[in-house]
């Protein structure tokens, strides 16, 4: 069979694999233990962070107010860090090692290494935290100066930011090796091509980041005199917005392989694909300028060139991906026979399944609520009507909760019986988790769009003004879109305490997982993989659904666009 | 499967489907319009930002309001004790950011142009005027210069959308728009 073949004999010793008993996959054993640490780590800052959002939505439901000023600012410095950074930087490493080590049949690179890296990152994520609720560095998450942190604010997200860059770099290594070893044949998988492209804009990332914090920590500690702000922000959002594009990247990559994983499916063109992932690379590390739309000092010339990613060509690549996975999932469900009518394909997908239906609804919320309304949002003018507005904060709760969140929570539920043995407890409960969470966030996302399109401020105690010396009155909408608000969020947190309930209990009293059969063959494509190789070759793809649902995305896109610019016409002319 | 290497070892040779290409046109071409409306908007649309700034120190920045409102104010807002400020049509109007007050309360005509200057004295904050939704940001050691022209009366407040500290949601000003 062509799947023997796949994998040449093996040049290292046997015993550091093990054959997973579930999908055949041979898992090497550093990786794995590397895996689980991160995993678990990222799942801790994810229940912390995600406490801290919900105290945050609470306070900013106007009848609950809960938190006292002092407090909200403070955990919502906390919430950025331990959500934005934390969680989904730790659970990355994860999707690296697996892309790298496992998908490749591959031993890790240098895994004392590797944990250096994680121990850095642990103490880094520590040490910020405890900042933070020291008290004496609430400055939000992005911590713009002349507002200045403790030092170990900053030395805390330096140090975490070194453990990322060291985990990119086994990753790297990791490739090179698998390459010398011959452990594959042909060109990496997409899934493995698609870290690859988060991994290299992570290197950029982290480069920016040491390059604004570094300065930045010493100006904290008496060193330098002074941060220009301006200067601050650009080099700031450097790392801060392209980290998101590694989420972008990543949480992509994740899709394709829930896609592989749970239908067999393959992508329509490979070229198609790995193209989009390269106009990434390309392209998306212009998106600082995202942040600087509405400052002084920057010239419109820079900006829309910028704010474009050049063209929106990073934006074509996602809207390439938004059709080619839904292409994909629809030639895997037609080859399965589902082909009646337009829609047959989607209807009885596994929709009780949590990996595929927390990988759908995080591709269609990506798209239509994060995707949009970021272009709309980065937009030179319309910027002027939305900057700092809480639609900010729902626009990136759209692509980095109901996005990349959502994406790895779903691809979760395929990792733990691979890497911790186990498998999943409460199976009920996690066939409604994607959901709960899912329409969950994309309340937080669409109700904080809408009260930013009424001006409320994002970062904000008190939108009644009680006790300033002058004061403004919101319309009652924006108090009842804040509302709405914070009850969507009590509904994403049930779903992300279900998560969390669901992945501790099954890596520590899940029924055991046995290992597979020691055959090599295992790993090769499955039969039915095999029978679904062919398409995208032929030219001849009929895809009724996928057809619809990007037409209604790209109708969705456009009208949404201009009515925003229709909106930037009624307001008072300025130049 | 995008789990494993590709099973054609040549992929990049394999043609690709005609709805993938459609689909590459559309996306590629829409990115282009938008494109082209951020580059038109400034020819034809009205609302554009000049990008007019300067490097300014708190201590000259204040120094320019204040000359302003010893000159112009014409009362105080309520017993606030900001004074409103009505300067010329057509002047330079400076609006000082600070913790945690937008200073001084201005009042503008209706349909005239002013030169409205934003700077901050100490941290950074964010210029929202409500509900008209112009939000602007205001950094300190920067001035930025921005040709307003109200088109409607009445009384618009202005929300610090940058956090500034603890004080930050104390922060609000006014402005107000009179009929000439």
């Amino acid at each position: 069979m062509e799947a023997v073949s796949q994998f040449p004999p093996l040049s290292i010793p046997e015993r550091v694999f093990r054959i997973c008993g579930v999908t055949g996959l041979r898992v090497e054993l550093n990786a794995e233990r590397l895996i689980r640490a991160n995993a678990v780590a990222a799942v801790l800052f994810l229940a912390l962070g995600g406490l801290f959002g919900l105290l945050v939505a609470l306070t900013r439901w106007p009848a609950v107010h809960l938190l006292s000023s002092e407090w909200f600012y403070l955990i919502l410095t906390a919430h950025g860090a331990d959500v934005l950074l934390f969680w989904i930087i730790f659970f990355e490493m994860a999707v690296l090692y697996f892309a790298s080590s496992t998908l490749l049949n591959c031993r890790l690179a240098a895994p004392r290494l590797a944990w250096l890296g994680f121990v850095l990152m642990v103490v880094g994520a520590v040490m910020t935290n405890v900042a933070v609720l020291q008290g004496d560095s609430t400055v939000m998450f992005t911590s713009y100066p002349p507002m200045q942190a403790q030092p170990h604010f900053y030395l805390g997200l330096i140090l975490f930011a070194v453990g990322a860059l060291v985990g990119c770099m086994i990753f790297f290594a990791t490739l090179v090796i698998a390459k010398e070893e011959k452990t594959y044949e042909g060109s990496i998988p997409l899934v493995t091509f698609g870290a690859l492209t988060a991994a290299i804009i992570a290197v950029f990332t982290i480069a920016s980041g040491a390059i604004i914090l570094v300065p930045t920590f010493m100006w904290s500690i008496g060193l330098i005199s002074t941060i220009d702000p301006l200067t601050y922000k650009l080099v700031w959002w450097g790392m801060g917005h392209s980290s998101q594009q590694i989420n972008v990247a990543a949480h992509v990559s994740v899709w394709y392989a829930i896609v592989a994983i749970v239908l067999n499916g393959k992508p329509l063109s490979e070229k198609v694909s790995r193209t989009a992932f390269f106009l990434y690379i390309l392209f998306l590390q212009l998106a600082s300028a995202h942040h600087l739309l509405v400052e002084p000092g920057v010239s419109s010339e820079w900006k829309i060139f910028n704010t474009s990613y050049a063209l929106y060509l990073a934006v074509l690549g996602s809207m390439v991906h938004g059709m080619t996975v839904p292409g994909a999932i629809e030639a895997a469900q037609r080859k399965r026979g589902f082909n009646r009518g337009v829609f047959e394909w989607l209807r009885k997908a596994p929709w009780g399944n949590p990996a595929f239906s927390g990988m759908f609804l995080s591709l269609v919320m990506f798209g239509f609520i994060g995707g949009i309304s970021g272009v709309v949002l980065g937009t030179e003018q319309l910027n002027i009507l939305m900057h700092n507005t809480i639609y900010v904060p729902g626009h990136f709760h759209g692509t980095v909760v109901a996005g990349t969140t959502l994406a790895f929570m779903a691809v979760t539920y395929l990792l733990v019986p691979v890497y911790f043995k186990r498998e999943i407890m409460f199976p009920a409960l996690a066939r409604w988790q994607p959901y709960l969470f899912g329409f969950g966030v994309a309340g937080i996302a669409l109700f904080m769009m809408g009260a930013g399109t009424l001006g409320v401020p994002r970062r904000h105690w008190d939108i009644t003004f009680s006790d300033a010396t002058l004061r403004y009155g919101f319309s009652s909408a924006a108090f009842l879109m804040m509302a709405l608000n914070g009850m969507a969020a009590v509904l994403a947190s049930i779903g992300g305490i279900a998560y969390v309930v669901i992945v501790v209990a099954s890596i520590t009293f899940g029924k055991r997982i046995p290992d597979g059969p020691a055959t090599r063959a295992a790993t090769g494509p499955t039969p039915m993989a095999a029978a679904v190789t062919q398409y995208g070759s032929a030219g001849t793809l009929h895809l009724p659904g996928t057809l619809v649902l990007v037409g209604i995305f790209f109708l969705s896109f456009v009208l949404y666009y201009y009515v925003n610019w229709k909106y930037l016409s009624q307001i008072w002319p300025l130049h | 499967m995008a789990i494993y290497p590709p099973t054609n070892r040549v992929w990049w040779r394999e043609p690709v489907a005609k709805i993938e290409i459609a689909w590459i046109v559309i996306a590629f071409v829409w990115g282009l319009v938008m494109f082209g409306t951020m580059v038109g908007w400034h020819i034809w649309g009205q609302q554009n930002l000049s990008n007019e700034a300067y490097r300014t120190t708190p201590e000259a920045y204040l120094a320019k309001a204040e000359a302003m409102a010893e000159k112009y104010t014409i009362g105080e807002e309520g017993d606030s004790g900001l004074p409103i400020v009505h300067p010329p049509a057509g002047s330079d109007v400076y609006l000082v950011a600070r913790l945690w007050q937008w200073w001084p309360v201005l009042q503008l005509e209706k349909g005239k142009s002013y030169r409205l200057h934003l700077s901050s004295v100490d941290w950074q904050h964010g210029f929202s005027l409500v509900p008209t939704n112009i939000n602007l940001q205001v950094h300190p050691g920067y001035e930025m210069v921005v040709t307003l022209t109200p088109t409607e009366a009445g009384s618009f407040g202005i929300v610090c959308n940058e956090f500034c500290g603890i004080g930050h949601h104390l922060m609000a000003g006014k402005i107000h728009v009179v009929e000439k």
